[in-house]
C-alpha cells in the first residue's frame, strides 16, 4: 500500500472491483436446444458470439436454418402432445418453480455471463436482470394451477407450440416474460435469443435439464434474422410472441396475415418523463437517469424524452449535467459500473447516426468528460437541449445512451407533446400532486405511466404498448391470456 | 472556513438567492442512497478513505457517568488512536458536555484536535432561550472551539419555524468564534420533507455544519438522511455559494458504514466536501472498527478486537 495522500481535495478515486469471470465457462461451441439435447446444426453454420466490451470472441452458437426450427417446431409439438399439455397443472407448477430455484441458485454464473455478452453493468444484471426473471417463474408458477379461477368459465386452454423470439437488451429477463406465463399455461416453446446475445439462452437450456422439464417442452434456436423468419413461417406453430423493433414486428405481422395464428408485439418506444416544477427535484433528477441511462439506453421503455416545465429546466438541467458527471462508464463487470458497453458495433452506429442527425438540426449537446476504453463498443451518456418537437432525436428510438430534453408550459401542452409520438409504450410523471398524477395518467397514451419513478418492473404487473409499441400484455394475469385460447379446447 | 454573513429570513421561496424548500421524494431518496451503500471500495480506495474516516472523527463521550478520568482517556485515543501505529492521524475533535470542556482543553492541549460541546439544553432542547444561551456562553468561556446545539423540536413540529429560526440565530451569536453545528434530531422530525425544511432553517439561520443525531434517539444518523441534508447543502451552495458542513451522528459503529457515507458525500458534493473542515462523523465506537480494518488492508489478516484500546 502507497503513502496515503492528505492534501484533500483530490477526487477520490474507486479502485477496481472486478466480479470474478470464472464464475461462468464458456463451452467453445453451443449447438441447439432441441428436444431435451444439444444438437449440431443441421444446416452446418456456426457464428461467433463476442463480448461487446472487449470484441472477444466467447463462443461459437449455431447458426439455425430451416431443417432446424422445423427439427426444434417438431420436438416441440411432440413434448405438447406427449404429456406436457395433459400432465396435472399442479405437476407443471412444480416444474416452472424448480426453473425459478435454479435461477436463483446460478444466478451469479448468470450475470457474469449476462454482462459478458451482452455489455450491461454486472450491478443491473445481478439485482436486477437475475431477480426479475426468476421472480417471474415464480410468479407465473403460482398461476399454472389456477387458470379457471384466472378465467372463469371461459375454459382456458393452451394454444400449443409457442414461437417466440426476443431482443438483446434483456436476453434473460425477456426469455422470462416469454417463457414463464407460455408454460404455466401448458404451452412447449421454441424460442429464439438475439443473434448477439444467444449465450443466457442456451445456459437456460442447461437449467431447464436440471430442473427436469420434459425434454422438447423448451427449445432453443440460435440465429439471426433468418432463422427467426422461419420460425414465423413455420406451419406449426401456434402462437408467436416477439419483442424487439417496430420495423421488424411489422414485418412479422405480415407474414403471419390471415393465417390464423395470434400475435402479441412489444415494440419500440420514445417514452416521455414528464417533470412538473413541483416535483422532488433531487429524485427526479435520479429517475431521469435511470430512465435513460440504464441498460446503456438499451431500454424500450426508456424515458428518451425529458418533458421539463420551463420555470424549472435551467435548474434541473444543471443538476442532471452535474449527475451525469458521476456516472461511471466501463468495464461491465466492475461492480461499480453505472454504464457499460453498446450492445454491438451495428447499434453503436446507429446512435452515432442519430446524435450527428440531432446536431446537423441544431440541438445542443452534452457529455460529461469521461474516458471511454478502447476496445469494444462504447458510447458515453449523453444530453440534447434545445430540441424541437420535429428532430428525429425527438422522433425515432435511438435505443442508446441520448436523452432529448424540451420543455412545456402547463399540463395540456405536457400531455399533447408526450402523445405526439407513433409510439405509446410508457411514460413517467414527476410532481408532489397525486391530483395531478391521475389527471396526467387518464390522458397519456402509454401502456405503462410511472409515478415519481421510473422502469419499475413486476411480474404481477402487467406491461405493454399502445400504437406503434405493439399490443398484448405482459405479466400479471393479462399476461395469461395471450398463451390461452378460450373455445373450449377445440382448435380453430 | 469564513462564512459569508448568515442569510435572512426563512421566506424561502420568494427570495431568488436561496433554494426553494421544496419537496423529498421518500422512496427515491431512499433507493438512491441504497444504490450509492453497494459501491465496492478496494484496496489503496479503501485505506484512503478510512484514514480519511479517522479524520474526520468527532470522538463522543455524553453520558451521565462521564468523568475527568474517562475524557482523560479519550482525549488521549483521540491525539494517537493507535499507540502501535504512528501513521494513524488523530481525529477532528472530541465531543463532550459544556463541564467536561476544561479537562478536554488541558488535555488535548496543542495537539490540534479540537474540543466540540453539546450545549442548549442537551439533548432535548426543551429549556429556555436564557438557559440555552447560557449554557453556550459556559462551554465558549470554557475553550469549546465547536458547539453542537439541539433545535427545538417541539417547536418546529408545532409550526413555530421562527422561533427555532430566532434561538438558533441567538446561539450563534453567543457562539462568539466558535463553530455552530445544528443539531436537527431527524429521529423525531419524521419525514424527509421536514428533515430538508429543518435543515435549509437552521442553514438559514447561520448554521456552520447540520448535524442529524443527539444519539440519544433512534433512529440516529441514517444513509438517505443523510442524503437529504446534503442535497439541501448542495442547494445552498448552488444558490449563494456559501460552504455548510454535513456531521451524521449515532449508529455508525463499522468502518463498511463509514465508507458508504463517504461514497453518498463524494457523489453527491464532490471532492471539495472531503475533508474534516465539511464532513464529521460523530461516533463513539466507530474508530476501533476503522483502526482493526486498516491493520487488516495493510496486513491482510484481522486482528483481535483486544489490540485496541476500549477508552
Amino acid at each position: 500500500m502507497g503513502e496515503i495522500d492528505r492534501l484533500g481535495a483530490a477526487p477520490w478515486e474507486y479502485a477496481p472491483a472486478p466480479e470474478s469471470r470464472e464464475l461462468v465457462r464458456f463451452r467453445e461451441r453451443y449447438g441447439l436446444a432441441i428436444g431435451g439435447e444439444m444438437v449440431d446444426p443441421r444446416s452446418g453454420t456456426w457464428f461467433t458470439s463476442v463480448s461487446p466490451a472487449t470484441e472477444e470472441p466467447l463462443a461459437e452458437v449455431a447458426q439455425a436454418g430451416p431443417e432446424d426450427v422445423d427439427a426444434a417446431v417438431g420436438a416441440a409439438r411432440e413434448a405438447f402432445e406427449d404429456g406436457w399439455s395433459t400432465m396435472r397443472s399442479a405437476e407443471r407448477a412444480k416444474v416452472i418453480f424448480r426453473i425459478a430455484r435454479i435461477l436463483q441458485e446460478r444466478s451469479r454464473e448468470l450475470a457474469v455471463a449476462e454482462s459478458l455478452d451482452g455489455g450491461k453493468p454486472i450491478k443491473e444484471s445481478r439485482d436486477v436482470d437475475l431477480p426479475l426473471a426468476a421472480a417471474h417463474f415464480f410468479y407465473y408458477a403460482g398461476w399454472a394451477d389456477k387458470l379457471e379461477y384466472a378465467f372463469p368459465n371461459r375454459r382456458p386452454a393452451p394454444h400449443g407450440v409457442a414461437a417466440q423470439i426476443i431482443p438483446w437488451n434483456f436476453p434473460l429477463l425477456m426469455l422470462a416474460w416469454k417463457v414463464a406465463p407460455a408454460l404455466a399455461c401448458g404451452n412447449a416453446v421454441v424460442l429464439k435469443p438475439a443473434e448477439t446475445t444467444p449465450l443466457t439462452a442456451l445456459l437456460f437450456a442447461d437449467v431447464c435439464r436440471q430442473a427436469e422439464v420434459p425434454p422438447g417442452v423448451v427449445n432453443i434456436v440460435t440465429g439471426d434474422g433468418s432463422t427467426g423468419a422461419a420460425l414465423v413461417d413455420h406451419a406449426g406453430i401456434d402462437k408467436v410472441a416477439f419483442t424487439g423493433s417496430t420495423e421488424v414486428g411489422k414485418e412479422i405481422q405480415r407474414r403471419l396475415a390471415g393465417r390464423g395464428v395470434p400475435l402479441t408485439l412489444e415494440l419500440g418506444g420514445k417514452a416521455a418523463n414528464i417533470v412538473f416544477d413541483d416535483c422532488a427535484l433531487d429524485q427526479a433528477v435520479e429517475g431521469i437517469v435511470n430512465g435513460i441511462w440504464f441498460n446503456q439506453g438499451h431500454v424500450c421503455c426508456a424515458g428518451s424524452r425529458l418533458l421539463v416545465q420551463e420555470s424549472i429546466a435551467e435548474q434541473l438541467i444543471g443538476k442532471l449535467k452535474r449527475r451525469m458527471g458521476t456516472l461511471r462508464v466501463g468495464d461491465p463487470l466492475d461492480k461499480n459500473t453505472d454504464i457499460g458497453a453498446i450492445n454491438s458495433r451495428q447499434q453503436l452506429e446507429r446512435i452515432r447516426e442519430l446524435v450527428a442527425s440531432g446536431q446537423e438540426e441544431g440541438a445542443e449537446i452534452f457529455q460529461p468528460a469521461c474516458a471511454l476504453p478502447e476496445r469494444g463498443f462504447w458510447y458515453p451518456p449523453t444530453v440534447f437541449t434545445s430540441v424541437a418537437q420535429s428532430y428525429r432525436i425527438a422522433q425515432e428510438e435511438i435505443f442508446g445512451p441520448v436523452l432529448s430534453v424540451l420543455t412545456f408550459r402547463t399540463p395540456e401542452e405536457a400531455v399533447e407533446k408526450a402523445n405526439n409520438t407513433a409510439y405509446g409504450l410508457s411514460a413517467g410523471v414527476w410532481t408532489e400532486k397525486g391530483s395531478r398524477i391521475l389527471w396526467m395518467a387518464e390522458r397519456l397514451k402509454a401502456g405503462v405511466v410511472w409515478a415519481n419513478t421510473y422502469n419499475r418492473f413486476d411480474p404481477a404487473s402487467p406491461f405493454g404498448g399502445y400504437k406503434e409499441s405493439g399490443f398484448g400484455r405482459e405479466g400479471g394475469r393479462h399476461g395469461l391470456e395471450a398463451y390461452l385460447r378460450f373455445d373450449g379446447g377445440r382448435r380453430g | 472556513m469564513t462564512q459569508s454573513p448568515a442569510l435572512q429570513g426563512f421566506a424561502l421561496p420568494l427570495e431568488p438567492r436561496l433554494p426553494r424548500v421544496g419537496a423529498v421524494d421518500a422512496v427515491a431518496l431512499e433507493a438512491r442512497a441504497a444504490e450509492l451503500a453497494k459501491r465496492s471500495i478496494k484496496r489503496d480506495s479503501k485505506l484512503w478513505a478510512l484514514d480519511l474516516a479517522v479524520r474526520m472523527m468527532d470522538l463522543t463521550t455524553l453520558e451521565g457517568a462521564d468523568t475527568p478520568g474517562k475524557v482523560a482517556a479519550l482525549c488521549a485515543k483521540a491525539m494517537r488512536p493507535d499507540p502501535v501505529d504512528r501513521s494513524i492521524p488523530a481525529v477532528a475533535a472530541v465531543c463532550v458536555y459544556p463541564n467536561l470542556v476544561p479537562v478536554a482543553r488541558e488535555r488535548l492541549g496543542d495537539s490540534g484536535v479540537k474540543v466540540a460541546s453539546v450545549a442548549t439544553a442537551f439533548p432535548a432542547g426543551q429549556s429556555s432561550l436564557p438557559v440555552k444561551i447560557a449554557d453556550v456562553e459556559t462551554a465558549v468561556a470554557a475553550g469549546a472551539h465547536e458547539v453542537d446545539m439541539v433545535i427545538d423540536r417541539g417547536a418546529f413540529l408545532s409550526g413555530r419555524y421562527a422561533k427555532v429560526y430566532d434561538e438558533i440565530v441567538a446561539v450563534k451569536e453567543a457562539c462568539g468564534p466558535a463553530h455552530l453545528k445544528v443539531i436537527l434530531e431527524t429521529g423525531e422530525l419524521g419525514t424527509y420533507d421536514n428533515v430538508r425544511r429543518a435543515s435549509l432553517l437552521a442553514i438559514a439561520a447561520g448554521a456552520d455544519f447540520v448535524k442529524t443525531s443527539t444519539g440519544k434517539i433512534a433512529p440516529a444518523a441514517t444513509l438517505p438522511v443523510t442524503l437529504c441534508m446534503l442535497e439541501a447543502i448542495r442547494d445552498v451552495h448552488d444558490a449563494t455559494g456559501r460552504v455548510v458542513g454535513m456531521k451524521p451522528a449515532g449508529g455508525i459503529r463499522t468502518a463498511k458504514q463509514a465508507i458508504q457515507y463517504l461514497c453518498v458525500l463524494s457523489e453527491t458534493l464532490g471532492p471539495d466536501w472531503m475533508t474534516p473542515d465539511r464532513f464529521r462523523f460523530g461516533a463513539s465506537s466507530l474508530l476501533n472498527d476503522v483502526l482493526l480494518q486498516i491493520r487488516k488492508q495493510r496486513t491482510g489478516a484481522y486482528q483481535n478486537p483486544d489490540h485496541f484500546t476500549i477508552d
